[in-house]
């Protein structure tokens, strides 16, 4: 037990939570014209801590010098992988939030709140536990912080009813999932007496019980709602649609990096040896995402909504590399969570760019009408996301999808990958349906409002990074994600 | 042209006229396209000049190892060559096409035109199965920005359609490349072409691929996206589409379907043959009834593609030779009669058959244009219709004589239907003023229709030059097939070889003494 070693381990955690301690200092006494410094400084400790992850990502970590603490936390390369976008999510978060906050139609009377950024780097401390849980008590401690501070950030423009109610109704419901978690997680121990992954997994080998196949389930659904799949999905599209945009992205990307490696984790390392009990419920998850993900959002005139269901349409997908069960499987999600994280980051910063006569943020169908002819670099920009997003080639959308249905294809699922694939195509529906709304249509409003330099720098990355050149990207992210992959595996 | 990649230059030169087309202003655009498709064309013919017929079967190769299995492997045959031909070809007149009919967003118009052209090129030279792909699918982009964009009124609804349609036919031949690539080992296609699947396999596999093409053929009943993405679509958009992208599906059924799946080949060749027989038949009679020019013109190209597929399926090398010069002809004819309709469409704005008449007397030059055309696409012997469809029904008699003469009755029917068309259009009096004073076709548009024209009766008077290019893998392909070819029920048998030739002039006088020798036929 070396508590040096062990410290060395969690550097990256013990930064953010020092910086966000101390920034949320600044913050108290500041007040809130301090807000843009804690904005900045949080992505800076953001960046420092994704930079710790470097050499870890590109050597490759794994074996009995990972684990940290007694064995609670493992800092492999999967779980470095997982944070490196998790810090990337939440720095992309930060960059379009004051802007976003800072204009008079997010109806905050002194611009953006301090908090935001202290809350933001205390959900990426949270989903950094998460990914990098040894033990269900580890696991559910990260997964709370990420989830408390998420609850607060979807509520945080207190004068907007939509917010207040996206918070309350995400609390509510997270409650609820968390409980069932929890309950999971405590009939887990009492069938096989250990809370850690190692004991739980020993126990659990052989012939499984009952009561045993009930704390598996309850672990799955508990998980389930976190990185919306359906059946679990419910409160996406609300708490979506309510939560301001920039926290909307921040939704619809970290906390499902994390919550889906958390799951990889999980089912790989916990319930390894129960492949058949919930290699089924993953498969139906995934193909339950894809339909309902696709059909819920062919009525959606709200682009947030929309945006929702194209979440978990693409939960699906990922899930879809999880059912496959073996490491290729895993590399693959990776890759579409990586390429996932970028298309949904750009979509929604374009969103964020977007902004009528009265300052308002564009939020249906009618108000992007002719956007081609208004603003055609942000048009072109959010063209590309969505073909991306409809899988269509040469974009890397396609990419991710080739992978994880090479994946299934090659595990021998042929009919599983040939049933989802075909239902993608519902999905492509309403992809270009934007397409059509914005190149079609003729132009409806003015927009107006000039966007800050991040939200361009921001637009300009995810787009190059979505765009063919991004397949320059493909050689270094299929590696890191073969490691990450690998290091899941060498503990089952 | 030793050691340079002419395949990467073809793709190269258009894909940086779009980049520049996308950001130079409208006139500036038109020239630009012009320029590198007119360059791409010049470039085609050196790749025709040095394609060594009787050379390798696979030539011009290149290949590169890319990221993530993917590999940018081009390569052509004879085959290949003749559509990147005829792709080259008709994209300038496109561009001529569009010169004045599309004023809006013209930049990025032309560069839509300059992406399809590279893709088209790399779906034909592509040796790489994911490659392919990849070529095959991002053609829906482009193809839905120029309906949806440019095209009529409810193209809305076209462009939904089209690209549904065809994005679900290709994802499942995705799934079923995965399997074969994980099943062969390999993604390159010559290695693919002479692999065999197991024939349970071959079955689903067949299917899969089948699902793609048929909806890209488009065959019946699959075809109902075309008629509306070809009413829809401006004139160069059509020209396109029936020109080139009908093509892509046949060239699938002869590059995939039937080399890599023979036997799976021959056991829904009867499956071919039935959609084909229907849809030379159903199309044939609703084109007749069509009171759109557009739409007519749509069917008929319903039923040549039937045609097509007929001589594929014929298992022998006249139907397969056939089926390959009624692609080409088809993809000059069509693209023609496209062309000939957007002439007087840009002068009236209508696509309405009664709105014309009697246009022989104004435009003269038209007339004979559209005449020519259409002879071609009814099959006059000297034009390239005849050659093709005539070779494609010899094929098939072989094979079934039933479908040869359900088939047939596509000739007579298309005759029906074009002259009736023609009847109305360009004969008869003068019933409407504005029709009356429309001005004969201008030197633009005469440098579009001349060379198709001087094309097409070309490839009707000397097939020889088409043919030679493709007759080696032609023959590869049938010796392929030979072991799976299903029965012939025309049950052949050889006669007697003539003591001399057939037009051997007899120097005795009195009867023909070879005439009783004429063998079985």
């Amino acid at each position: 037990m070396d508590f040096a070693h062990s410290f060395a381990l969690i550097a990256p955690e013990l930064l953010l939570t020092t910086a966000g301690l101390a920034l949320l200092l600044v913050g108290a006494w500041g007040g809130d014209k301090s807000a843009r410094l804690v904005a900045i400084s949080a992505a800076a400790a953001l960046f420092g801590a994704g930079f710790m992850l470097v050499p870890g990502l590109h050597f490759g970590v794994d074996g009995p010098a990972t684990l940290a603490f007694g064995r609670l936390i493992k800092v492999d390369s999967f779980a470095l992988f997982a944070k490196a976008l998790i810090y990337l999510a939440a720095i992309g978060a930060l960059m379009v939030a004051p802007a976003f906050f800072n204009s008079a139609a997010a109806g905050t009377e002194r611009g953006m709140r301090a908090e935001y950024p202290v809350l933001v780097l205390f959900a990426a401390v949270g989903m950094s536990i998460m990914v990098s849980a040894n033990d269900f008590m580890t696991l559910y401690l990260g997964l709370e912080l990420n989830s408390l501070s998420a609850y607060v950030l979807a509520a945080i423009l207190r004068r907007d009813t939509r917010s207040g109610e996206a918070g309350l109704k995400y609390f509510v419901l997270g409650a609820l999932a968390s409980g069932i978690l929890l309950y999971g997680m405590s009939l887990l121990y009492g069938f096989t007496g250990g809370t850690a992954f190692t004991a739980v997994h020993a126990g659990l080998t052989g012939e499984m019980g009952i009561g045993a196949l009930f704390g598996v389930i309850f672990v799955l659904s508990g998980l389930a709602f976190k990185i919306s799949a359906v059946p679990f999905h419910m409160w996406t599209p609300d708490v979506y649609e309510g939560a301001p945009t920039p926290v909307t992205a921040f939704f619809a990307t970290a906390p499902k990096v994390a919550a889906v490696a958390l799951t990889a984790r999980v089912v790989f390392e916990v319930f390894g040896a129960q492949v058949d009990a919930w290699q089924q419920i993953v498969m139906f998850t995934a193909l339950a995402s894809i339909i309902f993900g696709a059909l819920g959002a062919i009525g959606q005139e709200n682009l947030k909504r929309l945006l929702a269901y194209s979440s978990i349409n693409n939960v699906g997908f990922i899930l879809l590399g999880l059912a496959v069960a073996n490491e290729t499987g895993v590399s693959a999600m990776l890759v579409y969570l990586f390429i996932y994280v970028a298309m949904s980051l750009g979509s929604f910063v374009a969103l964020l760019m977007l902004r009528g006569e009265d300052g308002a943020l564009f939020e249906t169908f009618a108000d992007i009408r002719g956007l081609s002819v208004t603003r055609p670099a942000i048009a072109w920009a959010l063209l590309l996301f969505m073909f991306s997003l409809a899988g269509i080639p040469p974009l890397l959308g396609f990419y991710g999808k080739f992978v994880v249905f090479q994946a299934t294809v090659e595990a021998g699922l042929v009919a599983f990958g040939a049933i989802a694939i075909a239902a993608s195509v519902i999905g492509a529906f309403y992809y270009i349906k934007f397409v059509k709304v914005m190149f079609f249509d003729a132009p409806a409003g003015v927009v107006t409002g000039k966007s800050g330099a991040a939200h361009w720098v921001l637009l300009g990355l995810t787009a190059a990074i979505v765009s063919p050149l991004g397949y320059l990207l493909t050689p270094s992210l299929t590696d890191l994600a073969d490691k990450a992959a690998a290091s899941l595996f060498l503990a089952v | 042209m030793e050691g340079l990649p002419i395949l990467s230059l073809m793709m190269l030169v258009p894909l940086a006229g779009a980049l520049a087309c996308l950001f130079a202003g409208a006139a500036a655009a038109r020239w630009i396209a012009l320029g590198t498709t007119l360059v791409t064309f010049v470039l085609g013919v050196a790749l025709w000049s040095n394609y060594q017929i009787g050379g390798a079967q696979w030539q011009f190769t290149e290949r590169a190892e890319l990221f993530a299995g993917f590999s940018w492997a081009l390569g052509i045959d004879g085959i290949a060559l003749m559509l990147i031909m005829l792709s080259v070809f008709l994209m300038p007149i496109c561009i001529l096409a569009s010169w004045d009919a599309v004023q809006k967003r013209v930049g990025e118009y032309m560069a839509a035109f300059l992406f399809m052209e590279v893709l088209m090129i790399g779906t034909f030279s592509a040796q790489d199965l994911f490659l392919f792909y990849i070529f095959f699918e991002a053609g829906l982009i482009p193809m839905y920005l120029i309906i949806g964009v440019w095209g009529g009124d409810n193209r809305i609804y076209a462009s939904y359609k089209f690209f549904l349609y065809t994005l679900l036919g290709s994802v499942l031949m995705l799934i079923a490349m995965f399997w074969m690539v994980a099943e062969a080992g390999t993604s390159d296609i010559p290695t693919l072409m002479q692999y065999s699947f197991p024939p349970g396999a071959q079955t689903w596999l067949w299917l899969a691929f089948f699902a793609s093409f048929a909806v890209k053929v488009p065959m019946w009943p699959f075809h109902t996206w075309l008629p509306d993405a070809h009413v829809q679509a401006p004139t160069a958009g059509s020209v396109i589409l029936a020109g080139v992208l009908l093509k892509l599906g046949t060239y699938g059924f002869v590059r995939f379907s039937l080399p890599m799946f023979p036997e799976a080949s021959a056991q829904f060749a009867w499956l071919v043959f039935v959609l084909s027989m229907i849809a030379v038949v159903y199309t044939s009679l609703v084109a007749l009834v069509q009171s759109d020019m557009k739409k007519l013109i749509a069917y008929s190209s319903v039923a040549h593609m039937a045609i097509v597929t007929v001589g594929l399926f014929a298992f022998n090398v006249q139907g397969l030779e056939g089926a390959m010069i009624v692609m080409l002809s088809h993809g000059l004819v069509s693209a023609a009669l496209f062309l000939c309709v957007g002439v007087i469409y840009d002068r009236l704005h209508t696509r309405e058959i009664a709105r014309y008449g009697g246009l022989a007397i104004n435009m003269p030059y038209y007339a004979l244009f559209f005449l020519l055309f259409t002879m071609a696409s009814i099959g006059l012997p000297g034009t390239s219709g005849f050659v093709g469809e005539f070779l494609a029904l010899a094929g098939i008699y072989q094979t079934s004589s039933l479908v040869a003469l359900v088939a047939t009755t596509g000739i007579i029917l298309g005759a029906a239907y074009m002259l009736y068309l023609y009847r109305r259009v360009a004969f008869g009096g003068q019933v409407h003023e504005d029709a009356a004073a429309m001005r004969d076709i201008s030197a633009r548009e005469w440098l579009m229709m001349a060379p198709i024209a001087a094309s097409v009766l070309w490839m009707g008077v000397y097939p020889e030059s088409f043919l030679a290019p493709m007759r080696a893998d032609i023959a590869v392909l049938d010796a392929r097939l030979a072991a799976a070819a299903p029965a012939s029920d025309a049950a052949l048998t050889a006669g007697a070889p003539r003591a001399e030739a057939a037009n051997a002039l007899s120097h005795e006088n009195g009867a023909n003494h070879s005439s009783a020798e004429e063998g079985a036929h």
